[in-house]
């Protein structure tokens, strides 16, 4: 393996990584008069990233001395999390304009957690995972922190930097066992080192049960989701909505990386983990947002709910499963930045509003906007014609095959629970007595991203076919 | 052999001692001192398993820099510890059973497992006999090479500890006298100077 053959198959994220310090440098320069340009700069590096991204060769590429994987797996991921960091640094163009957050750093950050979420993606080794997922999860604790001279700002983002770094611990002191008991950290050299077992030793359960920890604790799996409210509540809302959909990409990614690559031969051992995390996330996902009345606080909620559907697809340990997940987050992304785009549009003259309330009679004053709320709320609950629909359709398909049928059931009978408070919030636009109105006009970027978030979303089901031959290609990378 | 395993489990159970008596020091200073202590003794552990090069940086730069910096910022900061500390014998039960149980069943599970003194040549990165190279042109060999990746990101990882710091606690302020020299080096002496005619007796 040769130097050359190393640099171009990590080339998208070499990239990235010198866009980043060459936007610093910009940054420094020019001044923070310069965000808007840095963050439209920023956009554009991601659009490079990603068409580096999906020109690369098909075929599985190693490098690094293993340490990094390129597959159609990993491109897959990646493209979608470049899209959901595009969009959501273009989300808070108007907000940090408004909230007196215009700062350069704001751009650059975006890009070195994206950077990190890359490297997650690509890990193929117990060190480039916790790099990578060391990266992405700094550089989300400044950003979560970024508005410092408000209280709740700084409260997200010490919260979060304490509990995280209490996770990372975790993590190490598992990926620790893990190589203790299998004397590699390479996924590959792992699998080798399983092939013809049975079951694991125990020191190796009890490491994989400290990964795991740490792994749900960034992807915000019930039990350890409870910095999830607090953080998404007091986060400024566009790095809320940021937070909401690309590192739940990365995280899950890694997640099925990590489980799946080494440790397919003994995935019995593992697989009960996952069951119980994905039930308990989709069961307290659907029970404790029926309480919220803060919209912030509600989504994180819902995205709690989410990763235990998509961990259904995970606990399938099947390519099956793996489909499912990845056609789920597709959803998943293109719902939420909708609905963040939204939720960023709520604004009074006395500043911006969260309460669910405030929503009321949007259908009057508005009704683009509540009808694309309202198509965007109706997919997350998962009613048949719209994207969402497919994306419960198929990680439950991957269940029933995988002859997990509680956990199936189970999926299905909190998705109508959950049902509930979605349908509560088009209740409320549309028949409850009229607040006063929103701000207007819409700037035109969350218009397009509205627009294009919602028709992809209605129509989904006329593409369905080439999204789910594509996550197939991609499953197929990681179980062959 | 044995020596070897008595000096371990000294400077192993000192190490443990220490760091518990970081967080259950009263006093600020004393955490940080215990800190030192901990630092000190897992270098020792680091020279007891051969890697001379990792014992020395921890002890240079943890001790020398990093110890030594927490100190200032304690001593510099009025921060009320025993406020802080109010929650501590609150959540001390509950903590010390969580502990505890984790603790018995990490021992159950360890207990079982066997270690062969073979472990040591079939890891990762086998630590070379320090006869034909020595420990630190040994990490040298593998660093820049085989963990370029880790190597490259950990420094991406430290550019965003800088950008965070830098961002979340730099404030601007109007008004402050800065030294610029370029301005001391253009004064000329018609600037400054004045020669006045002091007629006697009168002042100016």
């Amino acid at each position: 393996m040769s130097f050359a053959h190393d640099y171009a198959t990590a080339a998208p994220e070499i990239f990235l990584a010198i866009a980043a310090m060459g936007l610093l440098m910009l940054g420094v320069f020019r001044g923070n008069g310069s965000t808007r340009l840095l963050s439209w700069l920023a956009v554009l590096c991601f659009a490079i990233t990603l068409i580096m991204v999906l020109r690369a060769p098909e075929a599985s590429a190693v490098s690094f001395a293993g340490m990094y994987v390129a597959d159609g797996f990993t491109a897959f991921a990646k493209a979608l999390v470049l899209i959901a960091s595009a969009a959501g640094l273009i989300m808070s163009l108007g907000y940090i304009k408004e909230e007196g957050m215009n700062r350069f750093e704001y751009p650059v950050l975006f890009v070195l957690a994206t950077l990190g979420m890359l490297m997650m993606i690509s890990a193929n080794d117990l060190i480039a995972l916790y790099m990578g997922i060391e990266l992405q999860s700094l550089s989300l604790y400044v950003i979560a922190a970024f508005k410092r001279d408000s209280l709740r700002s700084t409260e997200a983002g010490l919260k979060y930097f304490v509990l995280g770094a209490l996770s990372s611990g975790m993590l190490l002191y598992g990926c620790s066992l893990i190589y203790g008991f299998t004397g590699a950290t390479g996924f590959d050299a792992i699998a080798t080192a399983m092939r013809g077992q049975e079951h694991a030793s125990i020191g190796l359960i009890v490491g994989i049960v400290f990964l795991c920890a740490g792994l749900a604790f960034k992807v915000s799996a019930v039990p350890f989701h409870m910095w999830t409210p607090d953080v998404y509540e007091g986060a400024p809302t566009p790095v809320t909505a940021f937070f909401a959909i690309a590192p739940k990409v990365a995280g899950l990614a890694l997640f099925m990386r990590a489980l799946i690559v080494p440790f397919l031969a003994i995935s019995a051992d593992w697989q009960q983990i996952i069951i119980v995390i994905s039930v308990a996330s989709m069961l307290l996902g659907a029970f404790a947002a029926i309480w919220q009345d803060n919209i912030k606080r509600l989504m994180a909620y819902s995205s709690i709910g989410h990763v235990g559907y998509a961990l259904i697809g995970l606990a399938a340990g099947s390519a099956e499963g793996v489909r499912g997940v990845l056609i789920y987050l597709t959803i998943y992304v293109v719902m939420n930045i909708g609905t963040f785009a939204c939720i960023l549009c709520m604004r009074r003259r006395t500043g911006m509003v969260e309460g669910i309330s405030d929503l009321a009679g949007l259908s009057k004053s508005s009704p683009l906007m509540a009808l694309a709320l309202a198509i965007f709320m109706f997919s997350m609950a998962g009613i048949p014609p719209l994207g969402g629909f497919f994306g419960k359709f198929y990680v439950f398909i991957a269940a029933v095959n995988a002859e997990l049928y509680a956990l199936a059931v189970i999926g299905v009978l909190s998705s109508v629970v959950g049902s509930f408070y979605y349908l509560r919030i088009i209740k409320i636009m549309y028949f409850d007595e009229p607040a006063e109105p929103f701000e207007g006009p819409m700037s035109f970027e969350m218009r397009a991203i509205i627009g294009v978030c919602g028709v992809f979303i209605v129509f989904f089901a006329f593409y369905t076919a080439p999204l789910v031959a594509s996550a197939q290609i991609a499953a197929s990378a990681l179980i062959p | 052999m044995i020596l070897q395993g008595l000096t371990f489990y000294i400077f192993a159970a000192v190490a443990v001692m220490a760091g518990m008596m970081v967080v259950s020091a009263r006093n600020p200073v004393h955490s940080v001192l215990f800190l030192i202590l901990t630092f000190f003794t897992t270098a020792a552990l680091f020279v007891l398993i051969g890697a001379e090069f990792l014992a020395m940086v921890l002890v240079v730069v943890y001790v020398g820099a990093v110890a030594v910096l927490f100190l200032f910022v304690v001593m510099m900061l009025d921060i009320n510890f025993v406020e802080m500390r109010e929650g501590f014998l609150q959540y001390m039960p509950i903590g010390v059973l969580v502990g505890i149980i984790l603790l018995v069943e990490l021992l159950m599970v360890l207990g079982t497992a066997t270690m062969s003194p073979e472990i040591m040549a079939v890891g990762t990165e086998p630590i070379p006999d320090l006869a034909d190279r020595q420990n630190t042109a040994a990490i040298g060999d593998v660093i820049y090479t085989k963990y370029i990746y880790a190597f490259q990101a950990a420094g991406m990882i430290l550019l965003v500890a800088m950008v965070g710091a830098i961002v979340l606690t730099l404030r601007q302020r109007p008004g402050v006298r800065k030294q610029v020299i370029a301005d001391q080096l253009a004064r000329r002496r018609e600037d400054a100077v004045e020669l006045k005619k002091v007629q006697p007796g009168q002042g100016i």
